[in-house]
């Protein structure tokens, strides 16, 4: 009991809520992450098969399939032509099955809420850099990556459903998940769509070929999309566990 | 693929550049809805248009022109599906039209000896080229990535000519922006002059090696190295050279709910 009333009192007196800035960027953010989880989630349904280098189709091995949708190994395909002779010769097979289908307003709305997101996550960056949010209270120091610095968190937050005021300053875990989100997790989903652009691998080959090509750009992105719901999930539950109501005004009209 | 069909509308109007500019900036800033006048394409509102106007243009602002894409080696070619119209003679395909699909047999039958290639619009000397005459062009042949909007990509060598040389050999006039597409399979889409003058967007009449099979295109289809796949039109028939925008109405791309610019 001593210890979790210690670190209480050391985090809960010097709490101002969310600057404005803040609470304007997390919410543009937020729209943004959902509408493109949903609109990739929609995009990935069309062929929802993974696979490893640069390129691969239903004619060649998956690394994973996912049976999202109708398409999930549909059988709809006539019988293969080889461009060659002998085993191992390409092949082509003509598709019979009208696949489900919705990348039009899918990828529209998906590049959409990237621009806001770029945008809004370029605004955070500098607004952060320069009112010392980011190096205050989002990069975690040295000795809070302590394994037992960490432990010790984690234990809390899952025994104590303590109502904490909002704002910073921010638990060990809360940092690390705060900065993976903001300077990990979302420039590699930026960085690993722009590989799967045509014309951007034209132009810098690099942005694919640093992941090995397009397809596992492919595969990393969904990793990503993976990590960002297990993220956002327990953020909710999180702010559930720590009065919802008031977290939500506190990020939303401030106080 | 354009496949799915939609109800059409009409409207769309010329896209220029400052009129992107205004609207894509807009759609960034939130001021969307006063800034864009044209009707909106069926399957929701014009916002979407907007985002992809604000990608081409940043594609045309940030990128250097005229980037090659990856060229592989013979050993890299993958195996390769074909998809969307597969036979334009087919009636039992989405897009199949008894006058096309007839034709399109027609000229198969004659292992397209009659097939001809117009190229029209905004030129000095309207052409009509046979499949000879084409093969007749100094040819490029480059082993590429299919890049399909459904997510899967593969590898294969295309052999043809470039489009710039047809272009050139017709005397493209000075205020030509487009080049449109007209396809035996009702599909018709467009590309802006500089993706239409890059050295590796080819009229492809060869496929690893081959004839382009029929599912892949014959006798005649368009590659755009740096788009998604559904800009490389299968089955042409028709080059037409315009100044203006033109969503080429119910078959073109966006009524049907597809972006026009598809390098994402």
């Amino acid at each position: 009991m001593p210890a979790v009333d210690t670190h209480l009192e050391r985090v809960e007196p010097r709490r101002a809520g969310h600057a404005r800035w803040v609470r304007a960027c997390h919410w543009l953010i937020a729209a943004s992450v959902l509408a493109l989880a949903f609109s990739g989630f929609v995009v990935l349904m069309a062929h929802p098969r993974l696979y490893w280098g640069e390129a691969g189709n239903d004619l060649t091995p998956a690394l994973l399939e996912l049976s999202i949708s109708r398409n999930y190994r549909h059988g709809g395909w006539q019988q293969n032509v080889a461009f060659a002779e002998g085993p191992g010769a390409a092949v082509s097979a003509s598709r019979t099955y009208e696949i489900f289908n919705e990348n039009g307003w899918a990828r529209s709305l998906h590049f959409l809420a990237a621009w806001f997101l770029v945008a809004t996550g370029a605004v955070f960056c500098l607004a952060g850099s320069l009112t010392g949010h980011v190096g205050r209270d989002l990069v975690p120091r040295a000795r809070e990556l302590a394994p037992r610095a960490l432990w010790r968190d984690l234990v809390e937050r899952v025994r104590k459903r303590a109502v904490v005021a909002p704002g910073p300053p921010y638990g060990e875990l809360q940092k690390c998940a705060y900065f993976g989100v903001v300077f990990l997790a979302l420039p590699l989903m930026v960085v690993t769509g722009l590989a799967m652009s045509p014309a951007i691998t034209a132009a810098y080959p690099f942005v694919a070929s640093v992941w090995g090509g397009a397809q596992s750009a492919r595969t990393i992105h969904f990793v990503g999309f993976a990590a960002l719901v297990l993220f956002t999930a327990g953020h909710v539950l999180m702010a559930a566990r720590s009065g919802f109501g008031r977290q939500i005004r506190a990020l939303t009209w401030g106080g | 693929m354009t496949g799915a069909e939609k109800k059409k509308t009409s409207g769309e109007t010329l896209i220029t550049r400052r009129r992107a500019l205004i609207t894509g900036v807009a759609s960034l800033g939130g001021l969307a809805l006063g800034g864009c006048s044209e009707e909106s394409p069926p399957t929701y509102g014009n916002i979407l248009r907007m985002g992809d106007v604000l990608t081409y243009q940043a594609h045309r602002w940030l990128l250097p022109k005229h980037s090659l894409a990856k060229e592989y080696s013979r050993s890299d070619i993958t195996s390769i599906a074909a998809i969307g119209t597969t036979d334009p003679a087919d009636p039992r395909q989405p897009l199949f039209t008894p006058d096309r699909g007839e034709a399109y047999a027609r000229l198969r039958g004659g292992g397209f000896a009659d097939w001809r290639l117009e190229v029209v619009g905004s030129v000095a000397r309207p052409q009509s080229y046979s499949l000879a005459d084409l093969k007749r062009f100094p040819s490029r042949t480059q082993i590429t990535r299919h890049a399909c909007e459904e997510g899967w990509s593969a590898i294969a060598e295309w052999t043809g000519v470039p489009l710039r040389a047809v272009l050139e050999a017709s005397g493209v006039t000075p205020s030509a922006r487009f080049v449109q597409f007209y396809c035996y399979d009702v599909v018709a889409d467009g590309i802006d002059m500089l993706d239409a003058l890059h050295p590796q967007t080819i009229l492809a009449y060869g496929m690893n090696g081959r004839d382009l099979l029929v599912a892949h295109g014959a006798p005649l289809r368009v590659r755009v190295e740096t788009q998604l796949g559904y800009k490389s039109m299968k089955f042409l028939k028709r080059l037409v050279v315009t100044d203006e925008f033109d969503d080429l109405g119910p078959y073109g791309p966006l009524q049907t709910g597809w972006s026009w610019y598809a390098g994402i």
